[in-house]
């Protein structure tokens, strides 16, 4: 990847201004004692407020040329040739937009799971489900100039973790998103309609708000499934949005 | 009923996991051949890169004075003129030879990484004051259920951290010292303290 390739993504005008500011109510809150990795690791001081300087404004650039042909298709791009990934195999789709609605294209969406088993291909991963020798577990694809976005995957099995004795995950894809600003970073999960399980998970509460949990609820959509191969989940992400430079408040002689 | 301003909530964060090394770093967790390498992970400068070489060690460490050996650190810098390689930098044209960026998993024995980066420029703040030259941090991990922001500022710059205008605004003086890495060589040291007395300060962004 080349930085110079990033910019060439298109001839659309660059947006610089600052971010709307965070609503920290909305996300978890960094100590969530249900959560217990969180005890030891949640910062106890107040953040210090820092409206978005160039450092945090600006963030680089991944042009479509990293991405390789199997890259979005998780099915396939670990396994033997000839061969594929075991599980109910799914097509997950949506768009990243801004806070403002507008689609955010050349986005870098990178994504992690489990197999159909809910094992990880991790040596830290400990749970006696067994692993699959097609599976990797990742995938990675950039948004279309609308923001749109899809990869291929099988759906990821439940998993118990040590938290409380009897802590159940969801089934759930971890994301990585990059925007147009180091600001909009964001990393989060996502899980899929009607599962029991979403609202038993101790780290799925650490959202204090059931409609923003409510909002990383995959749909189930019959109408974008591939017949005999695969159905379909839309997924639609919203990154932070950005104020326009409309009217700048600059002091004298700047 | 007023118009409706016709926005959407960002997605809530959840924590990136014991196992983010899978999406974000998989050639480190011997996960080969799907990507061939890891996005970030090399040497941020190569042989035509302007500026000094310099290395960035970090530690993340948690409330109980224990480096975490599950964390994945971001950066994000200017280049040796102070100039973003980024399409939302309107100042100039950043050195082609530096992206800025880099991505780095803490060591699972050492709880350690390091970056080979240049040392940026100084980059004007809101008001057109240079800032000393820093270097952007962010940090996940389980745990940790937003990414943290931080800076990473310079132990031999003193006289311009010393009119910086974000330090500036540390109202205990004494946490200034968190965010400032000493030198040693060619070797930066930042250790990032999650809670305690030393707890890094943190930023809202
Ligand atoms: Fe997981």
């Amino acid at each position: 990847m080349t930085m110079a390739e990033g910019n060439m993504l298109s001839n659309r005008r660059p947006e610089t201004g600052a971010f709307f500011q965070r609503d920290r109510t909305w996300h978890p809150p960094a100590f969530a004692p249900g959560y217990k990795s969180t005890v030891l690791r949640s910062p106890q001081k107040a953040l210090l407020s820092l409206d978005g300087t160039l450092s945090e404004i600006t963030g680089p650039a991944f042009g479509h040329n990293l991405i390789g042909e199997l890259d979005d298709d998780l099915i396939h791009n670990f396994a033997a040739p000839g061969e594929s990934a075991i599980g109910p195999r799914i097509v997950v789709y949506g768009r990243v937009l801004d806070e403002r609605g507008k689609g955010v294209p050349g986005v870098l969406l990178e994504v992690w799971q489990a197999n159909a088993g809910g094992r990880y291909r991790h040596k830290r991963d400990g749970y006696l489900a067994a692993l699959d020798p097609n599976f990797g577990g990742c995938g990675r694809t950039i948004t279309g100039e609308d923001g749109s976005y899809s990869f291929r995957t099988v759906q990821p099995g439940p998993y118990p973790w040590p938290n409380g004795p009897n802590d159940w995950r969801p089934a759930h894809i971890h994301f990585s998103v990059f925007g147009h600003g180091f600001a909009q970073r964001l990393i989060s999960q996502f899980y899929f309609e009607g599962d029991p399980m979403i609202w038993k998970c101790p780290i799925v509460r650490t959202i204090p708000d059931r409609a923003a949990i409510e909002t990383l609820i995959a749909t189930l959509d019959m109408d974008a499934t591939i017949p005999m191969d695969a159905r379909a989940y839309k997924f639609d992400i919203v990154l932070r949005g950005r104020r326009s430079s409309m009217f700048e408040n600059r002091p004298e002689g700047n | 009923m007023p118009q409706s301003l016709d926005r959407l909530k960002e997605s809530p964060s959840q924590t990136a996991g014991p196992y983010v090394h899978i999406g974000l770093t998989p050639n480190f967790v011997d996960i080969r051949g799907v990507f061939d390498t890891d996005l970030g992970s090399g040497p941020l400068v190569n042989d035509k890169t302007r500026g000094e070489r310099i290395e960035i060690r970090v530690r993340i460490i948690d409330g109980a004075g224990a480096p975490i050996k599950d964390a994945l650190v971001e950066i994000w810098q200017a280049d040796a003129d102070g100039l973003h390689n980024s399409p939302s930098e309107l100042r100039g044209t950043a050195d082609p030879n530096f992206a800025g960026w880099g991505r780095l998993p803490t060591g699972m024995d050492t709880g350690e990484c390091v970056f080979r980066t240049i040392k940026p420029g100084r980059v004007p703040f809101r008001d057109g004051r240079p800032m000393a030259p820093h270097v952007t941090f962010w940090i996940v991990a389980r745990g940790i259920n937003i990414g943290l922001h931080t800076r990473m500022y310079f132990g031999d710059e003193e006289a311009a951290n010393a009119e910086d205008p974000v330090l500036a605004r540390i109202e205990h003086r004494h946490r200034v010292e968190t965010l400032i890495a000493p030198r040693e060589g060619d070797v930066y040291t930042f250790d990032v303290h999650l809670q305690g007395e030393r707890e890094t300060v943190f930023f809202d962004i």
